[in-house]
C-alpha cells in the first residue's frame, strides 16, 4: 500500500502526477478524458499485461468514480458477468451468491451465483501499482485525515517528482495540519536537490517550525561521513545550525509554558485543599488533620452521585458534576460541623491536642469510607467538556481537565473571597479571627461562628475532592496524598489569610514543576519541603503573617 | 561553678511520686530480661512455661517501641515540643544497624557478591558509596545509629528553635521532615534499597539472628537499654535542669525573659531525644529483620505520639507503658478483626484528647478514688482532682 513501493515500479507515476494535476485544475482535464465507461469494459476484456495501461488511462480520467473501481479490482471483488460480460462489483452474500453493483453508478443490478460471473484476473504486481496509485489520489481525497496520511507517506518517500504535485496541493489546501505535513514533505524533498540555493530556501522555509521531524532533517544536514560534511555547502550549514539553534530555544521556551501550565495546575489543586485549611486554621487556631479526608468524602461523593447518574439517567451524565458539587460540599460541611460540634470544641486552646484528636478522626473517617466502598480505586468518570487536550505546534499538550480546574479553582477563591468580604457571617467571622473576646463582647455568637467556620472550611474540601476526583485516583488514601503538602503551603503562605494561601500554592505548584524536568519529580519535592523548612527559619509565620498581639498566644 | 553544673546540682527531689513507679518499672524491665529468655530456651517446648519465639521477638519490638515513646515523652511530655517526626530518628537509626548487617551478609546474598549489596548489583553499581564506608565494623554503626539522628535533630532544632519556630508550626514542620526523608529514601539512587529497604540479613557480630539465643539476647538488650535509657532520663527531669524545660514547657516566654537562653535548652533535650529514638530503631531492624522507607511514613511518627497520649505524658514511665499495651492492642486486634483496628486506634486518639488528657496512668488515680468513694469510703486523698494537664 505504501507509496514507496509503488515508487519503485516508475513509468506509471509521471501519469499520475499529470493526472493529478488534471484534476486539479478544473476543465483542463475533462476533455482529454476518455469515456470511463468503455474503459471499465476494457479492463474486463484486457489481457494481464495490458491491463496495467487500460488502469493507467483509467486514472488519466480524473473520474471519482475510478476509486471504488480500482479498489474492487484490488480487494479482487470485480467481475466479468458471464451472459453478456458487463463488468460488475461483486459482493459476497450470506447466501453463498453474489450481489453485483453496477462500477459506474453504484446501483444493485441483482444477485447471481458465483458460477454465472467471473472474477477479473490480477497479479501481485498490478495491485501493488493500483494500491499505489489510490494512495496518492487520496490526497486529493475530501477526508483531510486520508490527506494527512498521503502527506506523511510523502514526506517518507520525498521523491523529487513529486514536488510539483505538492506544490498544487499546496495551493489548494485549507486544513492547517495537512498544509503542514505538505511543507514538511516540499523542504524535505527540495533538501535533495542539487542546486546549494535551493537547499538554502529550504532551510529557511523550516525556520517557523519546532516540530521532531524538521530538527532531524536539519541535524542531518550538521552531520559529517568520515571527514566529509553530508551538506557540501558551507552557507547551507551554517544557517541550518543557526535555524536549529533557534528552534531549540523555542522548543525550550514552550517547555517552559509548558512547565508553568502544570505548575499552575498542581497549584490550583493545592490551593483547593488549602484553602479550607487556612479559614479553619485562621479563625480558630485550629489545625484539622482531618482536613485531607474532607476531600476525599467530596471525591466519593462524586463518585456516588456519578453512579446514581449512570443508573437513573445516563444521557445527562454529563451533568453529574454540577450535581456532585453542592452535595460534596454539603456532605463534607455537614462532616465538618458534626465533628466541631462533637470533638474540636472542647478542645479549643490546645492546639497539639486538638491535632491528635482531629488526627484519630481521619483514621475513622479513613476506615468508614475504606469499609464501605472497599480499599481500591474507585472510577470517576469525566464529562465530555473535560476530556481532551488542547496541542500547540511545539508538541506540548494542555489537557483540558486541568485547565478546568484551574479556572475552577480560582471561581472558588472568588466565591469565598466574597463570602468573607461581603457577607454578615464573613463579617463575623473575621471579627472573631481578629478579637475572640472582643467579639463576644460585641454579641456575635462566636460559637455559631465556629461551627459555621468550620463546616465552610470543610466544604470547601469537600469541592477540591469534587475536582480531584478528575485527575487523581479516588481511594481512601486520597486525603493522606495531599495533607501535608496543604499544610505546607498555608504554613509558607502564613494562616489565616486567603491570598496567602494563593501565594503559597501557587509558588509551591510552579517550583514544583519547574524543578521536576531539572531534578525529577521526588527529587524536586524533596527540594520544596527542605526550602519550606529552612524559609520558616527566616519567616515563622509565613509569608503573609496576622500581625498583633492575638498572634504570639 | 558552670552552668551545667549548677542545673546537675542535687536537689529537692519531687517527694515520692514516680519512685514506685520507677520500681515497679525497672522490675518488669530485669524480669523480662531474664524470666523471658530463660524460660524461652530452657524450658522444653511443650511445657506450659515456655515462651514461644515468636513471642520474644514481638516483646522485643514493643519494648523497642516503647523506647521510642519515652523519647517523645520526654520532649513532649516535659518541654511541649510535639515532633510528629520522630519516627525519621528512629528510621534512621534503623537503617545504620540496617547497613551494618547489610555488610555483614558479605557474599552470601543472592548475587554472591562479596564487595555490594545485592540491591546495588541489581542496579548495576560498580562500587560502595562513599557513605557506606565504615559500616562493616559494629562500634561505628552504633556510633552512627546514635550519631546520625542527633546530627538532623541539631541541625533542625538548632535552625527552629533559634527562629523561635513553635507550637503547632514546630509539628508541621517536623512532619514535613519525615515526609521528606521518606520520599528520599524511596528512591533507588539514594543507595538504601529504595522501595525494599535492607532485608535478607544474617547474622549480627557473627551471631545468627534466626537463632533462639542470639533473639533472646537481643531482646534482654533492649531491656537494658530502655532501663538505661529510662533513668538517664529520670535523672534529668529530676534534675535543676529538668525544672528549667518543664518551665520552658509551661512558659517559654517567661523563662527567657529571666535571662536563659531557651533555644540551646530545647535543642539539649530534642537533640538527646533524637538519640533515644535513634537506639531504640537500631535496636529494633535485628528483632524484625527489615527496614524499609514505610517507617519515615509522617503516620507512623504520629502514632508514637499517641501511644504517649495514652500512657500519660510528662511520666516517661506512662509512655512506657502505652508503647507497650497500645502495640499490644493493635497485635490483638489486627489479628481478630484487621479492619477495626484504625477504628480502635482512631477512636483512642479522640478519647485520650477528650476525656483522658493525663492518660492512663493519670487517670488511674483519679479512677481508682472515684471508686473508694462510690463504696463510701471517707478522706478522698490529695491526687483526686484532675488537675490542669501540662502543656499547651
Amino acid at each position: 500500500m505504501s507509496l514507496r513501493q509503488w515508487m519503485r515500479g516508475g513509468a506509471l507515476r509521471f501519469l499520475m502526477v499529470f493526472w493529478a494535476l488534471a484534476v486539479l485544475v478544473p476543465h483542463s482535464g475533462a476533455s482529454a478524458a476518455e469515456d470511463l465507461g468503455t474503459l471499465v469494459t476494457e479492463l474486463g476484456a484486457a489481457s494481464l499485461s495490458k491491463k496495467q495501461a487500460v488502469v493507467d488511462r483509467m486514472v488519466a480520467t480524473g473520474a471519482p468514480e475510478v476509486v471504488p473501481i480500482l479498489e474492487a479490482l484490488v480487494g479482487r471483488d470485480l467481475y466479468t458477468r458471464k451472459s453478456d460480460g458487463v463488468v460488475v462489483i461483486g459482493q459476497k452474500t450470506s447466501g453463498g451468491k453474489l450481489l453485483l453493483t453496477d462500477p459506474l453508478t453504484g446501483s444493485e443490478v441483482g444477485t447471481v451465483g458465483s458460477r454465472e460471473v467471473k472474477r477479473i484476473k490480477t497479479n501481485n504486481r498490478l495491485r501493488s501499482s493500483v494500491k499505489a496509485v489510490m494512495g496518492t489520489l487520496t490526497l486529493m481525497s475530501p477526508d483531510p485525515q486520508r490527506r494527512l496520511e498521503a502527506a506523511d507517506g510523502l514526506l517518507k518517500s520525498s521523491d523529487q517528482a513529486m514536488l510539483p504535485l505538492i506544490e498544487t496541493a499546496l495551493a489548494k489546501e485549507a486544513d492547517a495540519a495537512v498544509k503542514n505535513a505538505l511543507q514538511l514533505a516540499k523542504a524535505s524533498i527540495k533538501l535533495q536537490s542539487d542546486s546549494a540555493e535551493e537547499r538554502l530556501a529550504a532551510v529557511q522555509s523550516l525556520a517557523d517550525r519546532t516540530d521532531p521531524e524538521s530538527r532531524v532533517m536539519l541535524s542531518r544536514l550538521l552531520l559529517k561521513d568520515g571527514d566529509v560534511w553530508r551538506e557540501p555547502d558551507e552557507m547551507v550549514r551554517a544557517t541550518a545550525g543557526k535555524t536549529l539553534a533557534s528552534m531549540e530555544s523555542r522548543l525550550e521556551m514552550w517547555r517552559t509554558v509548558e512547565h508553568l501550565y502544570q505548575g499552575i495546575s498542581l497549584g490550583s489543586v493545592l490551593l483547593l485543599a488549602a484553602m479550607g485549611l487556612a479559614i479553619t486554621f485562621g479563625v480558630m487556631g485550629v489545625i484539622n488533620m482531618a482536613h485531607g479526608e474532607m476531600v476525599m468524602l467530596g471525591a466519593y461523593t462524586t463518585f456516588v452521585v456519578q453512579e446514581v447518574f449512570r443508573s437513573v439517567a445516563p444521557g445527562l451524565f454529563d451533568w453529574s458534576l454540577a450535581v456532585a458539587l453542592p452535595a460534596a460540599f454539603l456532605m463534607s460541611a455537614l462532616v465538618g460541623i458534626a465533628m466541631e460540634r462533637g470533638c474540636i470544641r472542647f478542645l479549643y486552646g490546645r492546639p497539639l491536642e486538638t491535632l491528635l484528636a482531629t488526627w484519630g478522626i481521619s483514621l475513622v473517617l479513613q476506615q468508614t469510607v475504606r469499609s464501605i466502598f472497599g480499599p481500591t480505586n474507585r472510577e470517576v468518570g469525566a464529562p465530555e467538556w473535560m476530556q481532551g487536550a488542547m496541542e500547540s505546534v511545539a508538541g506540548i499538550t494542555l489537557t483540558y481537565n486541568r485547565l478546568w480546574i484551574i479556572l475552577f479553582s480560582f471561581c472558588v477563591l472568588g466565591a469565598v473571597l466574597l463570602v468573607l468580604k461581603k457577607t454578615a457571617f464573613g463579617l463575623q467571622m473575621r471579627a472573631v479571627t481578629q478579637n475572640r473576646e472582643m467579639a463576644r463582647a460585641m454579641g456575635i455568637p462566636t460559637g455559631r461562628v465556629d461551627a459555621m467556620t468550620f463546616g465552610l472550611g470543610s466544604g470547601i474540601a469537600g469541592i477540591a475532592g469534587v475536582a480531584l476526583s478528575q485527575i487523581d485516583n479516588v481511594s481512601p488514601n486520597l486525603g493522606q496524598a495531599y495533607i501535608v503538602d496543604s499544610f505546607m503551603v498555608v504554613v509558607f503562605g502564613g494562616v489565616g489569610n486567603l491570598w496567602g494561601a494563593f501565594a503559597g500554592a501557587m509558588s509551591l505548584g510552579v517550583v514544583n514543576k519547574l524543578l521536576e524536568p531539572w531534578a525529577g519529580a521526588v527529587l524536586g519535592k524533596i527540594l520544596v519541603l527542605v526550602a519550606i523548612i529552612l524559609f520558616i527559619q527566616k519567616r515563622p509565620r509565613g509569608l503573609f503573617a496576622l500581625r498583633g498581639r492575638a498572634v504570639e498566644s | 561553678m558552670s552552668l551545667l553544673q549548677r542545673l546537675y546540682a542535687p536537689q529537692a527531689q519531687e517527694p515520692g511520686k514516680g519512685r514506685l513507679a520507677s520500681a515497679v518499672l525497672l522490675s518488669v524491665l530485669a524480669a523480662i530480661a531474664v524470666l523471658v529468655p530463660l524460660l524461652n530456651l530452657t524450658v522444653p517446648a511443650d511445657s506450659a512455661f515456655h515462651v514461644p519465639t515468636y513471642l520474644v521477638s514481638l516483646l522485643g519490638k514493643y519494648l523497642c517501641f516503647a523506647m521510642l515513646a519515652l523519647s517523645i515523652d520526654l520532649i513532649w511530655g516535659f518541654c511541649g515540643i510535639l515532633s510528629l517526626g520522630h519516627g525519621a530518628f528512629f528510621a534512621l537509626g534503623g537503617y545504620a544497624m540496617g547497613m551494618y548487617m547489610m555488610r555483614q551478609i558479605g557474599d552470601r546474598g543472592v548475587y554472591g557478591n562479596a564487595e555490594l549489596p545485592d540491591f546495588m548489583v541489581f542496579l548495576n553499581w560498580k562500587e560502595l558509596p562513599w557513605y557506606w564506608y565504615g559500616f562493616d565494623f559494629f562500634p561505628f554503626a552504633v556510633v552512627m545509629a546514635l550519631f546520625v539522628p542527633g546530627l538532623l535533630a541539631f541541625v533542625f532544632g538548632w535552625l527552629t528553635f533559634r527562629s523561635r519556630v513553635s507550637g503547632v508550626y514546630l509539628s508541621i514542620i517536623t512532619q514535613a521532615m519525615t515526609y521528606a526523608l521518606m520520599l528520599a529514601f524511596f528512591r533507588n539512587d539514594m543507595g538504601f534499597g529504595g522501595n525494599n529497604g535492607l532485608t535478607d540479613f544474617k547474622d549480627l557480630l557473627g551471631f545468627d539472628l534466626q537463632s533462639d539465643n542470639t533473639r533472646a539476647v537481643l531482646l534482654a538488650a533492649t531491656c537494658v537499654a530502655l532501663a538505661g535509657c529510662y533513668l538517664m532520663c529520670r535523672s534529668i527531669v529530676a534534675s535543676k535542669l529538668g525544672r528549667l524545660i518543664t518551665a520552658i514547657r509551661d512558659d517559654e516566654a517567661r523563662v527567657r525573659f529571666l535571662g536563659y537562653r531557651v533555644e540551646n535548652f530545647k535543642l539539649f533535650v530534642f537533640v538527646l531525644s533524637a538519640m533515644i529514638a535513634g537506639l531504640a530503631g537500631a535496636l529494633y531492624v535485628p528483632q524484625v529483620g527489615i527496614i524499609n522507607p514505610g517507617e519515615f511514613a509522617p503516620a507512623n511518627s504520629i502514632e508514637a505520639v499517641i501511644w504517649v497520649a495514652i500512657g500519660g505524658r510528662g511520666t516517661l514511665y506512662g509512655a512506657i507503658a502505652g508503647g507497650v499495651l497500645v502495640n499490644y492492642a493493635k497485635t490483638v486486634l489486627t489479628g481478630v478483626i484487621p479492619e477495626i483496628w484504625l477504628f480502635a486506634l482512631g477512636g483512642m486518639f479522640i478519647a485520650v484528647t477528650l476525656f483522658f488528657p493525663k492518660g492512663l496512668v493519670g487517670s488511674l488515680p483519679a479512677a481508682v478514688d472515684w471508686v473508694k468513694r462510690r463504696i463510701g469510703k471517707r478522706n478522698p486523698p490529695a491526687s483526686s482532682s484532675l488537675a490542669e494537664e501540662p502543656g499547651q
